[in-house]
């Protein structure tokens, strides 16, 4: 019988109420009396030098306020990066100034020049389109290999070249390596590329500034995953706002998957024009612009080699990555390819010798920062297509190759600096074959056969590391931030709580799944309980979400701060029933004394607290409310098997999902609908990746997937029902949750299998196609089919 | 500028709007009905789709002085007047039909527009029904298990619950 | 978008006369012009809207042929012009429902988008473009890639479409946009087989002739074995090769040939 309340249960969402009846607040709801709005003018050139700007023409266009070029910014710092990359060689990376708006040179195309304030978003356009801008065009920059050879046009002049850093991981290993790859009985390589995405969360960036001048506080309201990151960034680095007087809120946000993390020029803008103007400035993102401003996702170049000794047992992985970072460093840029990608390459596999080589390249696009996964899909994805390219050239079954290599014993230390807590990858790749009946395929392949279409059949597994992240660990990798996450639980005199979280919902449920863990805990209603997030006047410091941290950063953080409610709790009762604090026992909201039939209820104990004529003065303070914040001892490992079968249309190349199932541990699980609507939608976007989505630049810099006529977004006729299974639960040691996230797993696991599933239905055409670039549209797939 | 006058959500909406002045604008910021969301500039993602004269249109690619005289259903129009879900948006939320809310009101129009035609579809009739509404977060799956929930269709064998 | 005049006339005689004002447009469904509009890449100073002239509006069945309004949705196309199934059916099947109650078949016609489905089904069903001036034939109505036979301010007020024995539209999507990254239509009529296809060439719509000269010999999928386009005119793109694309036509012929029947 499954649970009808607390942990484990599934109740209805309390947040759809709002978003189903149009009664959700989104920053681009909100309207500020007196706004003016700001329209960007943004470079339409890759990489050139800017001679003049004209503003004159477009200032004299009634209902234009202000613009601003860079010469305004001249005393404000550049959008900061938020982590540092020591290469192999011990030097810090190149890191360029990235300034508000474009300082002499523009980068990319999108790149903010200019910006015009007026009393309509359509005066600040017709003004914008009106200001003369002279640039000098330069050669653009776009291919990372080229890049970085010797005599190629640099994207900053004052950086000594376009690499930003060359990365080595783990450095020690790497003669070690090389000699196990060199006398290893068989050597796999395979070239891949991890296609660049745009995450596309369906509301665009908004952002509004205010300013109080009589107070001289300052607001912003931007759709930000993490608001808080945001103040501390852009008080600190950019604006030399100290916090006190400067508010952060993102109130309702509509979807993020990472590129609603990072501080973007366009909120410093915002928050420095409102001053600046006197008056709330406004801007409100068009999709075409989202594709041009917002980071985008992967963009990796990778040679892997899979070294096997004669037994079939892995010996060794090189790998050699070429990563974009576009034209600046995004605020987590520097760590996506490296500690989110190097610290996972060892997979669920006992692969005992590792070396990792990455070289980040600045380019003339867009900056590229994490999405959905982060590093860890294109770690996933090199290590699960050249471990089936493996089994295809030894002969061997692809599952019982991986089972062969599984780790089984736990906590296992991997040669890549992580520690694995739990897993049992024999048990998710058991519940996988129950749930694909691999048996079956034959037929189900005889069957398409005959329809005229070719049936494939790929499985893969996936490890990550998620619950970012242990601080002191980040500190010690180049992070410039803590990764913890805080709490404070507020008991009314009547007994409701409300809890204050630096977790941000995006998405994610948190305002049904958070009250699910702390009613569990008192033995209370969950609608006694109401979750507060998103604005930083509010709330305690927190990260915010992202790396699948919230339950198991911020739900543990909670869990923390609830029990130094029930532990004061306890005083109070014992107190109210003149007995001793360890006899105190807390069930279904009611304390009783052990052995006992004496008790007090719950809303008896938190009325004392406010109203506290009998009440232990002497020993406790008056009131119940407690702040705590949880810095986790290690990352958490999700893992898990999946399976994908596929039909390939042979005459046009069109790739049909007809099976995607997927088999998580994700330790404990508060919300198994909430679990499985998260999985759902990653897998949505791990196909996507791997049939559909491909962010296209040309030579010159242009970007030719710049709006949905030509991103290819999964639509709902593009996918099927999936089948998911979390049944298999190691729970993670090291928090009080036994959680491990559940929000990336599926757009980590999913891509190398359908990949894994396009080859293996070409090869049972009798062609011997080893590999085929994500996306995997009709035209590649038959180009392969017919090359 | 020019006067409009429609019917929306059964109450009289007007107001002067510009020839430019797109439907979804006039309901965003003159009627401040702003569960009308906009998600794109292409007419793809239909996160702005609201009905006119009973037909589901992208209120984005629609001018607000074309719809003058018409009767406008937005999301806000809904549910009962105490509060109470209808059938379409009630199977959204028992069957955790949606994530970040943000495709939300269009996924309901369109639903609606559908069950009006086709009271029973099958899940490849919903699909492509929705080819004009993105989701990024759902992946579709509990989408199309709401409007077959929604049509009166035993979803309980759908993977997944 | 720029700001413009906006007038709604409610006969075509009007309409003709509000558009002889200077960069005026005519404004059918708007699902592309809006939206090129919304992108600042068309600047009328007037949009007169099509949607109010009742006498543009419907679709009739008039021995032997389906005759429809130049304001008539695609919507509307999909569930009247049952006398011809395969034209419903791709009506059916243009964008998306809403993009669908919106979109007019006049609109589409004079915009002549190089990947549009009814600038095919125009052109193989040999059907007739009435104007507020004239007749116009299909065959010498597309001129290539959005360019048409129409003057300025002249005004799409119907298409007649002749009836096939059978006919059969095929369209491979665009995964983005969900045009036709190719799409085929192919009709039988009395006069001959007539095969055009959209989406694949740098011309715009075009009829392949080699198909139509084989498949009137036998209309069988098999008599086009063997032929194929010139890739060299096929448009080459992120989602298709000039070879791709010269492929799609094939197969997608055939298929249109085998479900015709």
């Amino acid at each position: 019988m499954p649970k009808d309340h607390g942990i484990g249960a599934s109740p209805k969402r309390r947040e759809d109420v709002r978003f189903l009846t149009g009664n959700g607040n989104y920053t681009d709801d909100i309207n500020m009396n007196g706004q003016a709005y700001v329209h960007f003018l943004r470079s339409d050139v890759a990489h050139g030098t800017i001679n003049s700007i004209d503003t004159a023409a477009a200032a004299a266009i009634p209902g234009v306020v202000k613009i601003f070029t860079s010469v305004d910014f001249e005393a404000v710092g550049g959008v900061p990066c938020g982590w540092e990359i020591t290469d192999r060689h011990g030097n810090a990376m190149q890191e360029p100034k990235h300034p508000i708006l474009a300082e002499g040179k523009v980068r990319y195309v999108g790149e903010m020049i200019a910006a015009v304030i007026a009393e309509t978003a359509e005066i600040a356009r017709d003004a914008a389109e009106v200001i003369e801008v002279d640039i000098s065009d330069l050669p653009a920059v776009v291919n990372m290999k080229a890049a970085v050879v010797d005599g190629s046009p640099k994207v900053h002049d004052d950086l000594t070249s376009n690499l930003c850093y060359d990365w080595g991981f783990v450095e020690e290993n790497r003669d070690a390596v090389d000699a196990a790859i060199k006398g290893a009985a068989h050597v796999t390589t395979l070239e891949l590329v991890n296609n660049r995405l745009i995450a596309n969360p369906m509301e665009p960036r908004v952002c509004i500034g205010d300013y109080d001048r009589p107070a001289g506080d300052h607001t912003l309201y931007t759709t930000s995953q993490n608001p808080h990151v945001i103040r501390l960034l852009m008080g600190a680095f950019v604006l030399g706002i100290p916090e006190h007087k400067l508010r952060v809120v993102s109130p309702d946000v509509g979807g993020g998957f990472g590129t609603k993390i990072f501080h973007y020029a366009e909120e410093a803008f915002c928050t420095f024009a409102a001053k600046a103007c006197n008056r709330p400035v406004k801007w409100t993102s068009s999709r075409s612009e989202a594709f041009m401003s917002d980071a985008h996702g992967r963009d990796h170049v990778t040679k892997i080699e899979l070294a096997l000794d004669a037994d079939n047992n892995f010996v060794a992985v090189r790998t050699d990555t070429h990563a974009n970072m576009g034209a600046y460093l995004s605020t987590f840029a520097p760590s996506v390819p490296t500690w989110l990608h190097g610290t996972l390459m060892a997979g669920n596999y006992k692969t005992p010798l590792i070396y990792i080589n990455v070289k980040a390249v600045f380019t003339n696009t867009v900056p590229v920062d994490a999405y959905r996964g982060a590093g860890r899909p294109e770690a996933s994805f090199q290590l699960e297509r050249v471990i089936d390219k493996a089994a295809h050239e030894l002969g061997v079954d692809p599952i019982a190759l991986r089972r062969q290599n599984f780790i089984t014993e736990f906590p296992y230390a991997t040669p890549v600096a992580v520690e694995y807590d739990t897993g049992d990858y024999h048990a998710t790749m058991d519940k996988l074959e129950e749930m694909a009946d691999f048996a079956g395929f034959d037929a189900r392949r005889a069957e398409s056969e005959k329809n005229g279409k070719l049936r494939g059949l790929g499985v893969n597994c996936y490890i990550e590391a998620c619950g970012i992240a242990p601080s002191n660990l980040v500190g010690q990798l180049g992070a410039r931030a803590g990764l913890y996450e805080s709490a404070t639980v507020r008991v009314n005199a009547t007994g409701g709580l409300v809890v204050m979280t630096g977790s941000h919902s995006h998405g994610q449920g948190h305002e049904t799944a958070f009250p699910q863990v702390i009613a569990e805990m008192i033995g209370i209603d969950e609608s006694m309980i109401e979750i507060v997030h998103g604005d930083t006047s509010t709330v305690p410091m927190g990260m915010g979400t992202y790396g699948s941290r919230s339950l198991a950063v911020g739900g543990s953080a909670m869990v923390r701060a609830t029990e130094k409610i029930i532990n004061k709790a306890k005083k109070i009762a014992a107190h109210l029933m003149e007995a001793s604090d360890a006899d105190i026992e807390l069930k279904d909201g009611t304390f009783s004394i052990a052995g006992t039939d004496k008790s007090v209820a719950w809303g008896d104990v938190t009325l004392a607290a406010y109203v506290p004529h009998n009440y232990p003065l002497e020993d406790i303070e008056p009131g119940l409310e407690e702040t705590a914040f949880y810095d986790p001892a290690n990352f958490t490992y999700p893992s898990g098997a999946y399976a994908c079968e596929v039909e390939v249309d042979p005459d046009t190349g069109k790739v049909t999902i007809q099976r995607m199932i997927a088999a998580d541990d994700f330790g404990n699980i508060v919300n198994p609908m909430i679990v499985d609507g998260q999985v759902h939608g990653g897998l949505a976007q791990g196909i996507g990746q791997a049939l559909l989505e491909g962010c296209v630049y040309d030579d010159d810099g242009q970007l030719l997937s710049g709006s949905y006529m030509d991103y290819a977004m999964p639509r709902a006729d593009d996918l099927p029902f999936y089948e998911v299974d979390h049944s298999c639960q190691t729970p993670c040691t090291h928090n009080p949750l036994g959680v491990k996230g559940c929000g990336e797993a599926g757009a980590i696991g999913s891509p190398p299998s359908v990949v894994n599933a396009v080859v293996n239905a070409l090869r049972s055409a009798g062609k011997d196609v080893t590999h085929v670039d994500m996306p995997l549209s009709p035209n590649r797939v038959w180009e392969a089919l017919n090359g | 500028m020019t006067q409009v006058s429609m019917t929306v959500n059964g109450q009289a909406a007007n107001g002067d709007v510009e020839g430019r002045t797109l439907l979804s604008s006039f309901l965003r910021d003159q009627l401040g009905l702003t569960g009308t969301h906009i998600g794109c500039d292409t007419s793809q993602c239909g996160a702005c789709v609201v009905h006119v004269n009973g037909e589901a249109v992208k209120s984005c690619t629609m001018l607000a002085v074309e719809a003058d005289g018409a009767e406008v259903a937005t999301i806000e129009g809904q549910a009962a007047e105490d509060g109470t879900l209808n059938a379409i948006q009630q199977a959204f939320q028992d069957n955790h039909g949606l994530q970040c809310g943000f495709c939300t009101p269009g996924m309901v129009m369109s639903a609606t527009a559908l069950l009006k035609d086709n009271p029973k579809p099958s899940e490849a009739d919903i699909r492509a029904y929705l080819s004009g509404n993105i989701c990024r977060c759902t992946g579709y799956h509990n989408i199309v298990k709401s409007i077959l929930a929604a049509s009166g269709q035993d979803v309980a064998g759908i993977a997944a619950e | 978008m720029y700001e413009f005049e906006f007038e709604q006339p409610s006969s075509v005689a009007d309409a003709v006369a509000a558009l002889k004002a200077e960069d005026a447009l005519a404004l059918g469904g708007g699902q592309t012009l809006l939206a090129t509009m919304k992108q600042r890449l068309a600047a009328p100073s007037k949009l007169v809207s099509l949607s109010g002239i009742g006498e543009m509006k419907g679709v009739s069945n008039d021995g032997g042929a389906v005759s429809i309004g130049g304001a008539t949705t695609h919507a509307a196309v999909a569930a009247g012009a049952g006398a011809y199934p395969a034209l419903a059916d791709m009506a059916g099947h243009i964008g998306d429902p809403a993009v669908r109650n919106r979109g007019t078949i006049g609109g589409s016609l004079a915009n002549n988008d190089p990947s549009a489905d009814y600038p095919a089904a125009a052109l193989a069903s040999g059907a007739t473009i009435v104007t507020n001036a004239r007749e116009i034939a299909a065959d010498d109505f597309f001129q290539g890639m959005f360019t048409t036979a129409l003057d300025e301010g002249e005004i799409i007020t119907g298409v007649r479409f002749p009836v096939p024995e059978a006919a059969n539209y095929q369209k491979f999507l665009q995964p983005a946009s969900r045009f036709a990254l190719v799409g085929v239509f192919v009709a039988k009529t009395g006069d001959g087989v007539r095969v055009a296809v959209t989406g694949a060439s740098e011309e715009g719509v075009f009829r392949w002739s080699e198909a139509e000269a084989a498949l009137n010999g036998t209309f069988s999928a098999g008599a086009l074995e063997g032929l194929s386009v010139d890739a060299d005119s096929m448009i080459g793109d992120m989602h298709g090769s000039k070879a791709y694309r010269a492929h799609l036509v094939g197969v997608l012929t055939k298929r249109a040939v085998a479900a015709a029947g």
